[in-house]
């Protein structure tokens, strides 16, 4: 019965077509920097992704700073907080979560998770990081830019974004459009690769409805950002013109400070549209891969089998494909036509179904599990919390008329931070300390890892729960200046000064995080091949780190799901992927 | 053990802190309770399912922790239990959308009695134009913009001359009149957004956008801008007094029309 995901197979089709041969490294140079090796571009992209999400870290020291603290430090004035909170948005958003999941994970664990040796075009996948890296380049030489980067909010709305009283209008919304445009074209490349990976390079036995959540996660979410990602392309390409060539694509007829510019007859409200069009979509392409990594840290680590995997999988999908109707309500008071509030209030709501259900699944694969509270389960318990919490919160904001007064305040601040920055980002954490002894053979340390993820949960949670109340009494965001804002009590600005110093400790307990990746590299407890007794291909390689083409000289055959843990009567509380179902069958009495 | 004696405290915690706290709502001064009745709903419902879901984890992290000898259970689904958990769900989502669904119908029919008012943003400065004596606001162009007609008044349309306009200045508002907001930008995308009214919404150069409300409490509240319109966002501020109809009759006469700054 094939139809059903978790019944093995004690056999498996042959192989429909012959094996390739993979491109391999001639020397140092093709092995460790122009590598075609999925896993070495994996690394590579996590790390730059990590680097370049170190900047977007101490971005949000500064902001804290002159939230916590206004005018206490001279060097952040107005411009520079603007051009600070658009460059932390933007980096986070897109060059450290959209590159880490898809770029990071989805390199290393697609072919390693499906049974391949490698990414089925490995010379497009090198090229995809390379051209992601310019990207990055390009984006931090905004900062040594006259008038440096661009201080237009991570939304770039025109017509702010390129005129004169918006810092960076000369170079650095630029250089911010033309990063875009050089991630966008990177990214195809990688993920078309990530596609096509996944529907043609899984092993013998290997079934959609097998693969490993994680899978389906990224699968999905690629699909989904080469789906989403050409509106903010085009979108980037027209506010390029309007700004280098004088177009009106986005520009109305305007007068700035008793001026009248040449512009006219362009829509500010279409950008945001293809903006969020690409935007809300995104929000997904970040969390489907979160989805998907947390569900097997749960069911490994809880040693059960993932709850109701069909629904599952179901939801990854449903959700994927409704998040491509409901961007407008990022625009409720937008001034679009207010009709629409109706359906996108309404399209909204329901995707808080199958999220909701994939919630549930969670919680009831903890339950009747055998919980082992190792760090990537602590990660996964963080998420947990943080996620639900950010995500019922959002239930207030695609609720048309409730997002009105809390529209543009701190408290969609804290939503999204709560959502998509905190939750996703103790995803990513618990990922790292899951997957670290498979990629360099050795155990992070567990104590550094445990004061790590207290430290990053409570404060996370000190920093974004109390702010939404700061949104709900009418603190806006993007203010440099709140300090005199008439409706804020002396108390409110105490609980500011509070959230950055939370906000301060937590970056800092970071360095704990980094100092365990760079320490356990040498120091770390040999890992073995499968230290979390796990049943999913990647932990079955013959060797560990897995060597170039992954397999050695045979691919592995997969004859059951990936959650076959605790099964009864099997002699161990997890049966690998790899192996097939007993064929003797028990004669009914 | 921990993680779920940690559990329980942020969920006590969250909701101590919801009822103790100094922060909410400010106090309302416009007919918008609906808002906030919808608001205070949806924080019953998703409180109860945070605090739902967080207990029961914290249930399972005790129960189901790690033991010498503990072996999980294997279930790979119960269509039943995963049936009733997403009709609760929708049951949920319903409960909150249908109320919040009614009053943005309200939210955008703007009342028949409801008299215009016209606030146009500019980086950073608020300024109204109010119809004057014959109830109707002239028509109005950023292209007509110039040093004597900031504003950019048609100054052909008829109904323009008895337009009161107040640059940068105080807005007054009767109480207990309804009033619709026409919201323009001159430059860049500003937001008219008064807590207290809870109502705000975008200006956007070259088209006109609206929502009203009827002032329910006199007193003074602050304007703030609600949509980042460049470096001097945050000082983007006005006042807006609401009065009794003899205190604004009084007001009107005292201020300037179309037709006496061009004269």
């Amino acid at each position: 019965m094939a139809d059903i995901p978790h019944e093995a197979s004690a056999s498996a089709p042959p192989a429909e077509i012959e094996e390739m041969e993979l491109p391999h490294a001639h020397g140092w140079w093709s092995t460790y920097v122009f590598s075609q090796d999925a896993k070495v571009i994996a690394v590579q992209y996590a790390a730059t992704a990590l680097a370049i999400g170190a900047v977007a870290l101490v971005l949000s020291w500064l902001i804290r700073l002159q939230l916590g603290f206004p005018g206490a430090v001279a060097f952040i004035d107005a411009e520079r907080y603007y051009q600070f909170i658009t460059m932390h948005g933007m980096i986070m958003v897109v060059y450290l979560l959209t590159a880490l999941f898809l770029g990071g994970f989805g390199n290393y664990l697609i072919p390693l998770m499906i049974g391949a040796r490698d990414m089925v075009f490995p010379y497009a996948n090198m090229l995809s990081f390379w051209v992601y890296l310019l990207a990055v380049l390009v984006l931090v030489a905004s900062f040594f830019v006259p008038g440096g980067p661009t201080g237009a909010g991570w939304t770039l709305y025109p017509p702010q974004a390129i005129l004169s009283n918006t810092p960076g209008q000369q170079f650095g919304i630029v250089l911010m459009l033309v990063s875009l445009i050089l991630f966008i074209a990177g990214f195809t490349m990688g993920g078309l690769n990530y596609t096509v990976t996944v529907l043609q390079a899984r092993t013998r036995g290997m079934t959609l409805m097998r693969m490993p959540l994680t899978v389906w996660g990224i699968f999905v979410a690629t699909i989904m950002a080469l789906l989403a990602f050409p509106a903010l392309f085009v979108a980037a390409v027209m506010m390029l013109f309007d700004k280098l060539l004088g177009t009106s694509f986005f520009m109305p007829t305007l007068v700035e400070f008793g001026e009248q510019l040449s512009y006219g007859g362009g829509s500010p409200i279409l950008f945001q549209h293809l903006f969020w069009f690409f935007g809300h979509p995104e929000v997904y392409i970040v969390a489907l891969p979160a989805f998907g990594i947390v569900s097997d840290l749960i069911s490994t680590h809880a040693r059960r089998n993932i709850f109701g995997y069909r629904m599952m999988v179901w939801a990854i999908v449903i959700i994927g494909a409704l998040s491509f109707i409901v961007w407008a309500h990022h625009m409720y008071v937008s001034g679009m036509h207010p009709y629409f509030g109706f359906f996108f209030a309404t399209t909204t709501l329901i995707i808080a179904v199958p999220t909701a259900i994939k919630v549930y699944n969670w919680v009831l694969t903890l339950w009747r599990g055998d919980i082992h509270f190792t760090p990537p389960m602590l990660f996964a318990l963080g998420f947990i919390v943080t996620f639900v919490n950010g995500g019922l919160s959002g239930l207030f904001l695609g609720n048309v008329v409730v997002d009105v007064p809390l529209s543009d305040t701190m408290f969609v601040v804290a939503h999204f931070h709560m959502v998509m920055g905190v939750a996703p980002i103790l995803v990513i954490f618990g990922a790292i300390y899951h997957w670290y002894p498979k990629v360099t053979g050795r155990m992070l340390d567990d104590a550094m890892a445990k004061f790590h993820f207290w430290v990053t949960f409570l404060g996370a949670y000190l920093i974004f729960f109390p702010m939404h109340y700061l949104g709900l009494m009418g603190a806006p965001r993007r203010y440099f200046e709140s300090s005199d804002i008439l409706l804020m009590p002396e108390s409110a600005h105490a609980l500011n000064a509070f959230i950055s110093i939370v906000a301060f400790i937590v970056g800092f307990a970071q360095i704990v995080f980094v100092f365990n990746l760079i320490w356990s590299r040498k120091h770390g407890k040999e890992a073995g091949g499968n230290p979390w007794r796990a049943t999913t291909l990647e932990w079955q390689t013959p060797e560990t780190p897995p060597g170039h083409g992954n397999w050695g000289k045979d691919l592995p055959v997969v004859y059951r799901w990936a959650y076959d843990y605790s099964v009864p009567g099997a002699a161990e509380d997890f049966i690998p992927q790899n192996q097939p179902a007993t064929v003797t069958r028990e004669t009914p009495a | 053990m921990i993680f779920a004696v940690i559990m329980v405290l942020i969920v006590v915690g969250s909701v101590v802190f919801h009822f103790l706290s100094p922060w909410w709502f400010t106090p309302l001064a416009s007919n918008w309770g609906y808002i906030d009745d919808t608001t205070v709903l949806t924080f019953a419902i998703t409180g109860a399912v945070f605090s739902a879901v967080v207990l029961f984890v914290a249930y399972c992290l005790w129960k189901f922790r790690h033991q010498e000898g503990r072996k999980a259970a294997y279930e790979p689904e119960n269509k039943r239990l995963e049936s009733i958990l997403t009709a609760l769900t929708a049951g949920g989502v319903i409960a909150m959308l249908t109320p919040g669904l009614f009053v943005w119908a309200q939210f955008i029919e703007v009342p028949e009695e409801a008299t215009n008012v016209e606030v146009v943003g500019q980086q950073w400065l608020w300024s109204y134009r109010l119809p004057g004596a014959d109830g109707q606001l002239g028509g109005a162009d950023n292209r007509l913009i110039g040093v004597d007609n900031t504003l950019g008044v048609n100054p052909d349309d008829p109904a323009s001359g008895d337009d009161v306009i107040i640059e940068g200045g105080e807005l007054l508002l009767p109480v207990d009149k309804p009033v619709r907001f026409l919201l323009r930008s001159i430059d860049v995308l500003h937001d008219f957004y008064v807590p207290e009214f809870r109502a705000k919404m975008d200006m956007i150069p070259g088209s006109v956008t609206y929502f009203w409300i009827t002032p329910t409490k006199t007193g003074t509240y602050e304007i703030l801008c609600a949509e980042l319109c460049g470096t001097g966002h945050s000082y983007m501020r006005g006042m807006v007094t609401v009065v009794t109809q003899e205190e604004y009759d009084e007001w009107l006469t005292t201020q300037v029309t179309f037709a006496d700054l061009a004269s």
